[in-house]
């Protein structure tokens, strides 16, 4: 062969050339795969809601009993004032829909350093949040009993990595409806079992603590005391308090919403 | 290039018929070279579970043979691991993205094992010992070889595993199907219960144990003399 393989200008030459090629077959497959992939995201995204006023969907109904249940989808802003309400059918295509807004992607952009940085603080969280132009969506569910419930997206960190889930509200915006949670990477057997119903199956009936700063918590050991505590899962301790977290801090952050909508119905 | 084969010999020579033939027991991946166990204890608690991998692990073992193999004259020594790597790490990026597209259920359950396919030592390991220094023909036979090698035992594992842990058989395409009569169970009064130390990754290993035990009680060679 001519070609002295050995040297360093031919090795860089191949490096370059797989490179690129390399690259551009993948782009080419994540690009067309997306919408697929899209449309997967959407469908589980629809399951986790209707998980958590509970109702048990699959990929193939879900967004058949989306439309059967969850009637409106409200976006909020930081303030508490709601900046967007839909109802009807849903159209996957249209971003300002409430339903498109990414929680997980807002929570990594900035929530998360803001969060860690004023601990326990939500007027300071707020603040630093304040320039980042975020909407917090919600959705208005017409349980499977007939009832009117709020189902609020959670956003966390567990050990590992991401947790995340859907809080279901009654329309006292206290009561505890139901909730669901998953994880990313949280290990099997203890943190993971935030996923499974002997968790899950503890959070009806529970209630936001109005009058603290603490508006929901999982302990650690033994029963909980209060009715705004969940007892947390043993050898998890790390991710039961990732889960008390970012209930506690999502709530905190939509109660002036709530507040207003508690007070405007009372007033009708 | 001393292991090339000879030109005129064909696809389905006595001697490529043994690369074929080998990796499923004399020199199985699993059991005998012990490579990629890790990816073996972690999936096979359902047997639909252990058919993808299984899928998924085999397409990237022909895909990279084949390409290293035909690659083999042009790839620069200095980089050729290097080389691998990248050439493994995109057929798993693109197995990761088509289960994700068209199994997202199973894609979830897998998680980061599709992932972890890269660090596959048996893929690797073929790579380096088999495809660098042979024809693309034999190279693929030899990555058939070795998928199904390290196919039959995810098989078999998670078989045993699902029966014996869930009593039931998740098919493709069908849901799990319970074998066992319901009314054999406690909780329908029953005498049988499921062992749910077999969903645990510890009787994964035992599992891989006992048929490591049944291949060599069968064939003494493979016994090492320590």
């Amino acid at each position: 062969m001519a070609i002295n393989k050995n040297s360093t200008g031919y090795t860089f030459t191949f490096a370059i050339l797989m490179v690129v090629i390399v690259g551009t077959v993948l782009a080419f497959t994540a690009m067309s795969l997306k919408d697929r992939q899209a449309a997967n995201a959407a469908d589980k995204k629809m399951m986790d809601i209707l998980g958590a006023i509970g109702v048990d969907a699959n990929r193939s109904n879900a967004s058949e009993l989306f439309a059967e249940y969850v009637t409106e989808r409200i976006a909020i802003d930081l303030s508490g004032k709601e900046v967007d309400r839909r109802s009807g059918a849903l159209d996957m295509k249209d971003k300002s829909d409430p339903f498109s807004i990414d929680v997980q992607r807002d929570y990594r952009g900035s929530v998360k350093a803001a969060a860690k940085a004023n601990k326990d603080d939500i007027a300071g969280l707020k603040s630093a949040l304040s320039g980042a132009n975020l909407t917090f969506p919600l959705f208005r569910c017409n349980s499977p009993e007939g009832k009117d419930v709020y189902v609020v997206p959670v956003v966390g960190s567990g050990l590992w990595g991401p947790i995340w889930g859907y809080v279901a509200l009654e329309s006292d915006m206290q009561t505890v409806y139901g909730a669901k949670f998953d994880h990313k990477t949280e290990t099997p057997g203890l943190g993971a079992e935030i996923k499974e119903t002997m968790f899950t199956e503890k959070w009806p009936g529970k209630r936001m603590n109005a009058s603290g700063p603490v508006l929901f918590e999982v302990v650690k050991g033994g029963a909980p005391t209060s009715d705004y505590q969940v007892d947390g899962i043993t050898g998890g301790t790390i991710t039961s308090k990732g889960v008390g977290e970012m209930v506690n801090r999502t709530m905190a952050i939509y109660a002036s919403y709530f507040k207003s909508q508690t007070q405007a119905s009372a007033q009708r | 290039m001393s292991t090339e084969s000879t030109p005129k010999e064909s696809l389905f020579s006595k001697k490529n018929r043994k690369l074929l033939s080998d990796p499923l027991s004399d020199s199985n991946p699993i059991t005998i070279q012990v490579l990629g166990i890790c990816s073996a204890l972690a999936i096979t608690v359902q047997l639909q579970q252990a058919v993808i991998m299984s899928l998924s692990v085999l397409f990237v073992l022909i895909g990279g043979n084949v390409i290293v193999s035909l690659l083999r004259n042009l790839i620069p020594d200095r980089i050729r691991i290097i080389v691998q790597l990248v050439i493994v790490a995109s057929l798993v990026i693109i197995v990761d993205q088509v289960l994700r597209a068209f199994q997202p259920d199973i894609s979830e359950k897998l998680s980061v094992f599709v992932g972890l396919i890269i660090t596959n030592c048996i893929i690797m390991g073929r790579l380096e010992a088999f495809a660098l220094g042979n024809k693309p023909g034999p190279s693929f036979l030899d990555a058939i070889g070795n998928g199904m090698g390290y196919a039959w035992i995810l098989l078999v594992v998670s078989i045993v595993r699902e029966l014996f842990g869930s009593g039931a058989i998740s098919l493709p395409g069908m849901g799990q199907v319970k074998f066992l009569p319901q009314e054999w169970f406690i909780s329908n009064g029953g005498f049988y219960e499921n062992n749910n130390l077999m969903i645990l990754p510890p009787m994964a290993l035992v599992t891989v144990g006992i048929i490591i035990w049944i291949q060599r009680s069968r064939n003494k060679a493979l016994i090492e003399e320590n």
